[in-house]
């Protein structure tokens, strides 16, 4: 209706240039093989401490695919226009599915170094652990993670081969089936994710429980996974990529979606927290015991104040999700504190004395995240990095907020 | 003058949101401040040509939930340590633990008070009537038609000049219409 106000704007090539392309692939390409050597050097010097970074990590990159795959479905199920210039790239990261697929290996692999409940003797010894049997032996466990990984790889695969056959096709069914694919999508991917996270970093103290725990999870790393969209974005603008398609209005809205999830974490964390404390079971409280005892107390404190409170403080102003600078800071941020969030998670349950950095962490960080990225990379060359079939895009590209 | 205290403003009408862009950005550039614009659905980019000011209702509202929180942080701290010291299944008299479900609650209670008031205000709401509904033509206002209206409070209004500039925009329709 407003179409005709707007000044023509210059349309986008929805293609990154090669000589970009092929520089970010070479900067990719060096710090993957940097990183796997590290990882790898890692594992063989001090294979106890590999897999608990490796873990890390993992949780980190797995959470972002979700986040994205979740995003991706809410957008069809509301039929959303603003997002369809950004959905592409959501379909991108989504796909890093069948990559952890392959990542999880290592996880695999290092049950025994891992899970303590995986150790034969000790779940028919105690009292409580031996009513978790059934769901937590190892059997189950390779069985769940193939069954979350199928689940998430299939409807990464069709969600994105449909938005890339209406490329061409330009067909309106592809998004009427997509919109019916998210609908029990989203169950399954709430229902599995949350049981993943159960598996891979509750289960790290067999004892302990949290029904909100997989909630939790999935809040940070949609979290998270706003924060490296809006950070890709970014970077691209500063290349001149898409830096007409997606507009201050867009990211104004990135910056309410990270806005939102930093009070939805922390509401999370909250009830959590609150519950556990009021009802001061010994199994419930351990957890919060050990991240409240020398310097994991120091950490929690970073989780309250740099997770929660200065992210709140800094996006509650209209100004600040409408500032391309404030964001670029905000979105690194964001991923830091994520970061910190799945490491105080995780290590503890390794690292009972305090908190104790390794190289090893930045080293499995890197080697996860530039293989995701890899395959993100690639993603981009194998078709338009905009869903040029949609037919919300033209509303999307003018989308402005009222 | 004294007529101009009986008269609300002149009504421009035109038949599409572009023109009235238009008039509204010619408006600007003649000078004028006090205007306002009726129109059927929300017109991007209207609240720039007019030049309006970011509203000043979140202020508001940060106010509402600071009192609110500390009205929550005060009231369990005294009733629990001083007024009421009652031990209740181990826990302190006071603790942020239990005390921030209340905090949070109280936060965005006066939080939406103060939106909700604060907008009533600021928009003079609730009232009774409002001179527009005296231009012949308001109800096309919700239908297909776009009104500008330019005040008679304004420092450069003059019935009759301001009538005639609004005619060379485009307006298909002028109307004086009184408060």
């Amino acid at each position: 209706m407003s179409k005709h106000h707007h000044h023509d704007v210059p349309r986008d090539s929805y293609e990154i240039p090669t000589a970009t392309w092929e520089k970010g692939r070479n900067i990719i390409l060096g710090v993957f093989i940097l990183g796997w050597v590290a990882a790898l050097a890692g594992y063989s010097i001090d294979h106890k401490q590999f897999f608990p970074s490796y873990l890390v990590a993992f949780f980190f990159g797995t959470g972002i695919a979700i986040g994205a795959a979740l995003f991706t479905m809410i957008q069809h199920l509301t039929g959303s226009a603003w997002s369809v210039p950004l959905r592409r790239l959501m379909e991108n990261v989504m796909m890093s599915m069948p990559i952890l697929a392959l990542l999880f290996l290592p996880v695999a692999f290092g049950l025994h170094e891992l899970y303590e409940w995986s150790h034969p003797g000790i779940m028919e010894t105690d009292a409580l652990l031996k009513k978790k049997e059934a769901y937590l032996n190892p059997t189950a466990f390779y069985i769940r993670a193939v069954v979350y990984f199928a689940i998430w790889s299939f409807w990464a695969w069709r969600l994105s081969s449909w938005s890339r056959a209406q490329d061409q096709s330009k067909d309106l069914n592809l998004t009427f089936k997509s919109e019916r694919i998210s609908a029990p999508g989203m169950l399954l991917f709430f229902l599995s994710a949350s049981l993943a996270s159960v598996d891979w970093v509750m289960s790290l103290q067999p004892h302990w429980y949290s029904t909100i725990f997989g909630v939790y999870c999935l809040a940070g790393g949609m979290w998270a996974f706003f924060a490296i969209l809006t950070f890709t974005l970014l970077r691209f603008r500063a290349h001149g990529i898409l830096a007409n398609s997606v507009t201050v209005e867009h990211y104004h809205d990135m910056g309410k979606w990270m806005f939102a999830l930093t009070v939805f974490w922390a509401y999370v964390a909250f009830s959590q927290y609150m519950l556990i404390w009021y009802a001061n079971l010994p199994e419930e409280t351990i957890f919060f015991k050990v991240r409240r005892t020398g310097s994991w107390e120091s950490v929690s404190a970073i989780l309250l104040f740099g997770h929660f409170a200065a992210t709140f403080l800094v996006l509650l102003a209209r100004a600040s999700k409408r500032s391309l600078n404030v964001l670029r800071f905000v979105t690194v941020w964001i991923l830091c504190m994520h970061y910190v969030d799945v490491y105080w998670l995780v290590m503890p349950n390794f690292a009972k004395a305090g908190v104790a950095p390794h190289w090893m962490d930045a080293a499995c960080f890197v080697a996860v995240m530039s293989t995701l990225a890899l395959g993100f990379w690639w993603r981009l060359k194998s078709a338009p990095i905009v869903a040029v079939g949609d037919p919300r895009l033209e509303k999307g590209l003018e989308f402005q907020n009222v | 003058m004294a007529e101009h205290s009986s008269i609300h403003g002149v009504v421009a009408d035109f038949d599409s949101p572009d023109t009235l862009l238009d008039a509204v950005r010619a408006a600007r550039a003649k000078g004028y401040t006090k205007m306002e614009a009726y129109t059927p659905f929300p017109i991007h980019g209207i609240d720039e040509a007019m030049g309006a000011k970011p509203s000043i209702l979140g202020y508001i509202v940060l106010c509402g939930s600071a009192t609110g929180f500390t009205t929550a942080v005060l009231l369990q701290w005294w009733t629990g340590t001083i007024a009421y010291p009652l031990v209740i299944s181990g826990k302190p008299l006071f603790a942020f633990e239990f005390g921030f479900p209340v905090m949070f609650e109280l936060t965005v209670l006066l939080s939406a008070f103060a939106a909700v008031f604060g907008m009533l205000g600021l928009n003079g709401l609730p009232r009774l009537s409002h001179p527009i509904f005296n231009y012949s033509g308001v109800a096309g206002s919700s239908d297909d038609r776009f009104l500008l209206v330019i005040e008679a409070s304004d420092k450069k209004f003059d019935a009759n000049e301001t009538k005639d500039f609004l005619a060379s925009l485009g307006a298909e329709k002028l109307e004086v219409v009184e408060a």
